[in-house]
């Protein structure tokens, strides 16, 4: 379990992430490091998290994600974060955490639609979109 | 009635995903809709995290309940860690110590029916959660 | 509590127990039971289970504690039996007659084996109790089961009375109606969620005309789902709010802070339409030639 990483893609100016295995703590701090890299390495404007395969999304990856956002538009990138299922979403509502900062869309082509729109319109509020 | 399943060990984080997974099977195995397996195996994955990080590792059993009028999964964690020494401002809803660990005690509580600790400072805490199906 | 009439159970279930099996299911069979409902072969294989279960348990002498660990292997076995009688839609009786047919069969074995009368009765009281509780946890359990049906079918109706419906790309509407109590209120959300990504909605409209009373817990309901949906990456428009239910709110003190509301689903799918077609414009006007 530990040891491994989630693998990043690219498709020109955007980096995809799809998170199919069971996630440990240390893996999603290795993303967060090994995207902060990869964005400034490949150039990326766009940042795609797909979390479809994820039906737990605790407090720490939830703030996990906040920080890979927030980090990302320090590097210049924007994040979409898509595919969360309803149970996860409703849970989170629940659990009392702050997705601000995150965008998120339904699936991973809203996300692409949406990262389009962004990078087009210029960077607009996040809360916005 | 209970059938008592495995105690688990918590001393990594994917000891935490080992967690999660037994919480899940035995959420499904009880028969929980979706939404419910999601907010138990949610809460187990705060507390055993608590368990880890707060606690320096710990355990936890998950026990299937199957009484006569009801069923449901009931989860225990223990640790021998530094126990908690402000019960009352932990469970807090918002409080945090900087790490999150508040958010996961008062926003676990949430997510399940029946949330106990017992924790005495230089000695340990433990935690039952229990939800019904 | 251990008793003479105790260790002669154990024997004859020991001894006898290929002919006490088969002369059990005979009784099955006779009685409006369980046989008809399940296969010959898997009411045998039942029954064959909880004799070995039953007869183990008994060596222990415990005859009045069936929830004692000895008695599991029987419990579980009474538990699936329960499962099908429930899910069968017989009569918790019926389902019982599992249990309550094993009496004949003991007692006529118990009877030529005692030729005290005294012990005779002893060990009869003994069997007795112990197969009524047996048999009454049966019931128990085929309630149980019952209930589990009745709820599971009530949640598929509440899914399939909740009206999704698709008004454009990307824009679902959710007109709700009669009264909410939290329980509805709770899985018509989900299913909303659920309807939301199955239609790839950017917008969802719940429109609350139809609904006479809102009290806080289903505002409160309504308000988390609204936040899921945000979550997800959808918004969602609250419309049809009367006046009666905008003064509950605020008396209740429900904030609606960031929740767009408009009268009418009309007015709420013409801003819908507005948001959604504005990002289809914007893609149009960058893919259309320059001419």
């Amino acid at each position: 379990m530990t040891g491994q990483r989630i693998p990043i893609l690219r498709f020109g100016a955007h980096l995809l992430v799809s998170i199919q295995v069971d996630i440990d703590d240390q893996m999603a701090v290795q993303l967060q490091d090994d995207l902060s890299m990869a964005i400034v390495r490949a150039g990326a404007r766009g940042v795609m998290i797909d979390i479809s395969a994820l039906d737990v999304v605790d407090s720490f990856i939830g703030r996990i994600l906040g920080t890979i956002a927030a980090t990302s538009r320090i590097l210049d990138a924007e994040t979409v974060v898509a595919g969360m299922q309803p149970s996860v979403a409703i849970t989170l509502v629940e659990l009392g955490l702050s997705f601000k900062g995150v965008r998120t869309a339904l699936n991973v082509e809203r996300g692409m639609d949406l990262l389009r729109a962004i990078e087009r319109e210029g960077t607009t509020d996040v809360d916005d979109a | 009635m209970s059938t008592t399943h495995e105690q688990l060990p918590i001393a990594s984080s994917g000891d935490v995903v080992l967690v999660r997974n037994a919480v899940r099977t035995a959420a499904e195995r009880m028969g929980f809709r979706q939404i419910d397996v999601t907010k138990l195996v949610t809460a187990a994955s705060e507390i055993a995290r608590n368990t880890l990080v707060y606690g320096g590792g710990g355990t936890a059993q998950v026990n299937c309940l199957d009484g006569d009028s009801r069923s449901g999964v009931r989860v225990v964690f223990e640790d021998q860690g530094p126990g908690i020494p402000d019960l009352q401002l932990a469970l807090r809803e918002g409080y945090t110590t900087g790490r999150g660990m508040g958010l996961g005690l008062s926003g676990s509580k949430k997510l399940v029916d029946e949330f106990e600790i017992d924790s005495e400072v230089a000695r340990g805490t433990r935690v039952t959660m229990t939800k019904w199906r | 509590m251990k008793n003479d009439g105790g260790n002669l159970l154990s024997e004859i279930l020991r001894g006898e127990e290929t002919d006490l099996l088969a002369e059990w299911l005979k009784h099955q069979m006779s009685a409006a039971g369980m046989a008809g409902r399940i296969s010959e072969e898997d009411l045998r294989e039942k029954s064959r289970t909880f004799l070995r279960g039953f007869t183990e348990a008994t060596q222990h002498g415990n005859f009045t504690d069936i929830d004692a660990p000895e008695w599991e292997k029987v419990r579980e076995v009474l538990a699936e039996v329960s499962k099908i009688g429930a899910r069968q839609g017989l009569s918790p009786a019926q389902t019982a007659t599992f249990v309550f047919s094993l009496k004949q069969p003991l007692f006529s074995r118990i009877a030529v084996k005692t030729t005290d009368a005294g012990t005779l009765a002893a060990q009869l009281w003994n069997l007795t109790t112990l197969v009524d509780q047996l048999g009454l946890r049966t019931t128990e359990l085929h309630q149980k089961g019952r209930e589990e049906v009745i709820n599971r079918q009530q949640r598929d109706i509440l899914e399939l009375s909740t009206p999704v419906v698709k008004l454009w790309d990307g824009i679902v509407a959710l007109p709700l109606i009669g009264a909410l109590d939290s329980e509805r209120t709770q899985v018509v959300m989900e299913t909303l969620l659920e309807q939301i990504v199955a239609n790839s909605a950017l917008i969802a409209i719940i429109d609350i005309t139809g609904v006479p009373t809102v009290d806080t817990l289903v505002a409160q309901h309504l308000l988390k789902a609204v936040a899921a949906a945000r979550l997800m990456g959808a918004e969602c428009i609250i419309s049809g709010i009367r006046p009666q239910i905008a003064q509950t709110m605020v008396h209740l003190g429900v904030e609606l802070h960031e929740v767009v509301t408009k009268a009418s689903l009309a007015d709420a799918f013409a801003v819908a339409l507005k948001r959604t077609h504005r990002k289809v414009m914007s893609d149009r006007a960058v893919e259309a030639p320059r001419v």
